[in-house]
């Protein structure tokens, strides 16, 4: 069980706001920060893992990590979280064997790399250094050397973002098994929804510095409504006449689609807007992809 | 003609030693100015930079002045420990950590800025004291700057000639090292003898600055 209530002043892009978060992880709980860049989830994470200061509390299992009342502090050193870095900081002067090794705790067992290596699937990759591996395979090392000092609670800062969508894939089914083997409460940062829905059992929406929403990341994203229906957000591209209607050409993502709209529709929007489609009242037809 | 050596073996000695003692300060110092936030850090900053601009016989002229006996600073260290720094081979180790300093320490502060800040985080993390994270993270990961830093340190203190003149002089087996030998050679009209140092300190230079590029070019592959 972790409690922590954390409040820190930040400078954000648009000004000065405060971080000010009530957080409560159940032990083994899969937990996602989600919310634009800039909003203090990082920073979050970096308060948790004591690598910077923050006004407050944090508890984890009867244990006082963070104290600002009674002045404790415990160091980084001290709290033992495995954190996975944005840029995975594998150590570039050892191999990846070696940054496994590195973590591993005084008196715990060697044998813990080779079952990590083994895990992982790094066996063949054991004696190669950091800047000889594709993106995917540093990912694997970080997130294993993360493992490897048998952290209490493990610290995820966006580890998808600089990879591709199938290799994602394969890693969130990567983590999602460590996670249950090691039975280990989990924080991640992403703003990627797929990936919070898929992995977290639990959404906290990040908003200026506060967390707005939180629940199970079904309810969260549909806005409790089970109705069924169709809601996309996107950005117009181009309006243009067509007959008496007019069409509509609108990004959503990254996929370019064409809707009709009717005169007094069209005439309240211009390119540039952003707005949201919503279909409903048919049930769509659903196609199996690859 | 026979040949004197003692002026090259008085050279290699001053710039080993300055270049040890440069490298026990000099590195600690490097990785504080990477990572200080104190607000003199740009004084701090050109006060090391100053040698690279300053004619060398300034800064001889003002040690001199210090290390006299005269002079109060002179006088303390001859009563206190019995040391005379004027026209001594200790005065110039302590002149040449001092002007080779900049040398030493701009490459290696260079290369600690540019180590990313997440590998200090992640070592941090993994329970790791600042002594394991410097020894075993840092500096293995700098291994070029630091060899640059003690070749140019030491390179540059088997060239110099100003301050050693100032505060040395010529005196054989003291302070009489080859770059003044090779000035004192040509006075008195001895070329062949000059040509000898000349040559040997051109040789060694190149071949000691071949290396290091040689093993930097290695070192990127």
């Amino acid at each position: 069980m972790i409690q922590a209530s954390l409040k820190k002043r930040l400078h954000g892009a648009n000004g000065k706001f405060d971080l000010d978060v009530n957080l409560q992880v159940a032990e083994g709980e899969f937990i996602a920060l989600f919310g634009p860049s800039g909003v203090g989830k990082t920073t979050l994470l970096r308060c948790l893992a004591g690598l910077e200061q923050a006004e407050g509390n944090i508890v984890i299992n009867g244990e006082t990590w963070l104290d600002t009342a009674q002045r404790i502090n415990l160091s980084p050193q001290q709290r033992r979280v495995g954190y996975m870095f944005q840029d995975y900081a594998l150590f570039p002067n050892m191999t990846v064997r070696g940054n496994l090794e590195f973590a591993l705790r005084k008196g715990s067992d060697k044998k813990r790399v080779d079952e990590l290596l083994e895990l992982m699937g790094l066996g063949e990759l054991q004696q190669r250094k950091p800047e000889t591996l594709s993106g995917g395979q540093k990912q694997r090392v970080a997130l294993a050397r993360a493992l490897a000092s048998e952290p209490r609670l493990l610290l995820l800062d966006e580890p998808f973002s600089a990879l591709d969508g199938e290799m994602r894939v394969h890693l969130h089914d990567e983590i999602l098994r460590l996670q249950r083997h090691f039975a280990i409460t989990t924080i991640i940062v992403s703003h990627d929804v797929g990936e919070v829905y898929k992995l977290a059992n639990r959404v906290l929406v990040m908003e200026e510095g506060r967390i707005t929403h939180q629940g199970n990341p079904a309810e969260v994203f549909s806005s409790g409504q089970t109705s069924g229906k169709f809601r996309f957000t996107g950005e117009i591209l181009a309006i243009e006449p067509m007959d008496v209607l007019f069409s509509l050409t609108v990004l959503i993502g990254n996929q370019i689609v064409r809707v009709v709209a009717m005169p007094n529709e069209a005439g309240l929007l211009q390119a540039g807007d952003r707005v949201m489609l919503v279909s409903k009242a048919f049930n769509p037809m659903v196609f199996k992809l690859g | 003609m026979t040949l004197d050596w003692q002026p090259l073996i008085l050279t290699f000695k001053l710039a080993s030693v300055t270049t040890a003692i440069l490298l026990c300060i000099g590195v600690p110092f490097a990785w504080w100015l990477a990572n200080t936030r104190i607000r003199f850090k740009p004084m701090v900053e050109a006060l090391v930079s100053m040698p690279l601009v300053l004619p060398p016989s300034v800064l001889g002229f003002y040690l001199l002045l210090a290390f006299s006996p005269t002079h109060w600073f002179g006088q303390w260290l001859d009563r206190v420990a019995g040391i005379r720094l004027a026209f001594s081979f200790e005065g110039l180790i302590i002149a040449s950590i001092i002007f080779s300093f900049p040398f030493l320490v701009h490459p290696i502060q260079a290369a600690f800025q540019n180590l990313p800040r997440s590998l200090t985080d992640a070592a941090q993390v993994l329970g790791k004291s600042p002594c394991q994270i410097f020894m075993r993270v840092l500096l293995p990961n700098i291994k070029p700057a630091l060899l640059s830093g003690t070749v140019l340190a030491f390179a540059h203190t088997v060239g110099e000639f100003g301050v050693v003149l100032m505060i040395g002089g010529n005196l054989p087996h003291e302070t009489r090292v080859a770059s003044i030998a090779i000035y004192d050679e040509v006075e008195a009209l001895n070329y062949a003898a000059a040509n000898f140092y000349a040559g040997v300190l051109f040789m060694l230079s190149f071949l000691i600055l071949l290396v290091v590029y040689v093993i930097n070019r290695k070192a990127l592959k």
